[in-house]
């Protein structure tokens, strides 16, 4: 390792504003996996803003293992083949707030780490990119575990865990503020 | 605004107003009105730098002059979190995602486009000066009259059938990209009356670590906009500021071809450990 001490300043974020059109969003791109894949779920849910109203031009991406915990090295997610595992899904939400990606439940990348997706929130009137983790509500002993969730009270863990519904699907909301905000988390050297 | 009502569609500009918080008159408040806010804001925020407060490297997310940021930002502190498993690693992109002539943004129609054609270069860096190598870098921008090609900008400025005003390139091994595009105009929105966005080129970055993903905007050196715009002004500290800010570089400038500019983009720390292969210069 020959990390040096120069630190240098990040880069001010700014917000995505609302024309990211035909930049951003790309055949494809929310689909992680194809529709008939086996094991392939929805993840779903809104985005609302602090008075409870769906924001209508948000963009998401996720982040995440595929179902047996590896992180994925493969290129390929700007052009999908349908058959390679990236790991990697981008979604623009629709006018009513509401996004879509079809993917896999992640697995855990070590035994007994409770497993989770990386999402990040950009949003016209967002000044500047948020991180979130969406877990699976599944594994309660892994979640009670979790060094996160831990730190968290009851009221806020709950906006990182997803609700698995009858068909399988996970559902997920955003809520920038107001009741129920989101825990939005910042890392080290960030 | 109701759940099901597209907030745009039906307007002759852009709209930028959250009409519920804001008073339905916020549309209307003035220059001078805003200013004084963001004036307000900043000079608060020198105030507290002097007493000793931290001194502020990113856009404050809660910046009522832009007046979209009141009912969207995060009212409780971030989460700190230490990152872990998939937060450490980025996505992999490679040439089978992004095809070479994607960073020249004149080429894409049948004919030139209208306006100031540029060459913008610069460097992805992190935290600790280590190149962004392979990594996907994304531009958007209006064209050379302030127009987006998006359904809901409705800006009555000409739409250049030439342009399109997306790009997309991979960072070389040195951290470098190079895009080849139109200088974009400034164009007004709905923030408040007479409302003008300095020109800006939309950029979209990723690093080592997902946690190092970013969106920002890139501007134009002197832009007379500058101390107008609550989206620009939403970063307090001017060296901050200035770091959105690109140089004219003549060595960039080419012959009868295009004007130049060079802006290096910082991404925030890698909290990975580095493998030897990753960290070879």
């Amino acid at each position: 390792m020959t990390q040096n001490s120069t630190q240098l300043v990040a880069t001010p974020g700014q917000t995505i504003g609302p024309f990211y059109g035909y930049a951003l969003p790309y055949e494809k791109d929310s689909q992680l996996v194809h529709r008939a894949h086996a094991g392939s779920i929805r993840l779903h849910g809104v985005v609302y803003d602090g008075q409870g109203t769906p924001i209508p031009d948000a963009l998401l991406e996720i982040w995440q293992a595929d179902e047996s915990g590896v992180i994925s090295r493969e290129t390929g997610s700007l052009v999908r083949d349908n058959h390679t595992f990236t790991g990697f899904g981008r979604v623009a939400v629709d006018n009513e707030g509401h996004y879509t990606f079809t993917t896999v439940n992640p697995g855990a990348t070590q035994e007994g780490k409770a497993p989770f997706i990386s999402l990040v929130v950009f949003a016209r009137g967002l000044l500047n990119k948020l991180h979130t983790r969406i877990y699976l509500p599944e594994d309660t002993e892994a979640l009670a575990n979790d060094p996160l969730l831990s730190s968290l009270t009851q009221e806020r863990r709950k906006t990182l865990v997803a609700t698995r519904e009858a068909n399988g699907d996970l559902y997920f909301d955003i809520r920038l503020q107001g009741e129920n905000e989101t825990v939005f988390l910042s890392y080290p050297g960030a | 605004m109701t759940a099901n009502t597209d907030e745009t569609f039906d307007e002759s500009h852009v709209i930028e107003n959250d009409s519920a918080v804001i008073d339905s008159d916020a549309a209307a408040d003035s220059q001078d009105f805003i200013t004084k806010q963001i004036n307000q804001i900043h000079d608060e925020y020198q105030q507290g730098k002097a007493e000793g407060k931290p001194e502020e490297t990113q856009p404050r997310i809660d910046f009522a002059p832009y007046r979209s940021s009141v009912l969207r930002h995060p009212t409780k502190d971030l989460h700190h979190a230490d990152p872990e498993t998939i937060e450490l690693w980025s996505p992999a992109f490679g040439h089978r995602d992004v095809h070479a002539l994607e960073a020249d943004l004149t080429i894409q129609h049948n004919g030139e486009p209208l306006g100031e054609r540029i060459v913008v270069r610069g460097k992805v860096l992190d935290g600790a000066g280590r190149p962004v190598r392979n990594q996907l870098v994304e531009i958007w921008q209006a064209n050379a009259a302030g127009r987006y090609i998006h359904k809901r900008d409705q800006h009555p400025a000409p739409i250049d059938p030439n342009f399109t005003g997306v790009g997309r390139c991979l960072t070389g091994d040195d951290g470098s990209y190079e895009f080849t595009t139109i200088k974009p105009a400034p164009y007004p929105w709905k923030n408040h009356h007479n409302a003008w966005r300095p020109a800006h080129i939309h950029f979209s970055l990723f690093g080592t670590d997902f946690t190092q993903r970013m969106i920002t905007q890139m501007y134009f050196p002197g832009d007379p906009l500058f101390s107008l715009d609550p989206i620009y002004q939403s970063i307090t500290d001017q060296k901050a500021r200035d770091r959105l800010v690109a140089t004219y570089d003549h060595n960039v400038t080419s012959h009868e071809w295009a004007t130049g500019y060079t802006w290096d983009i910082v991404l925030s720390g890698s909290n990975r450990t580095w493998m030897e292969d990753e960290d070879a210069e």
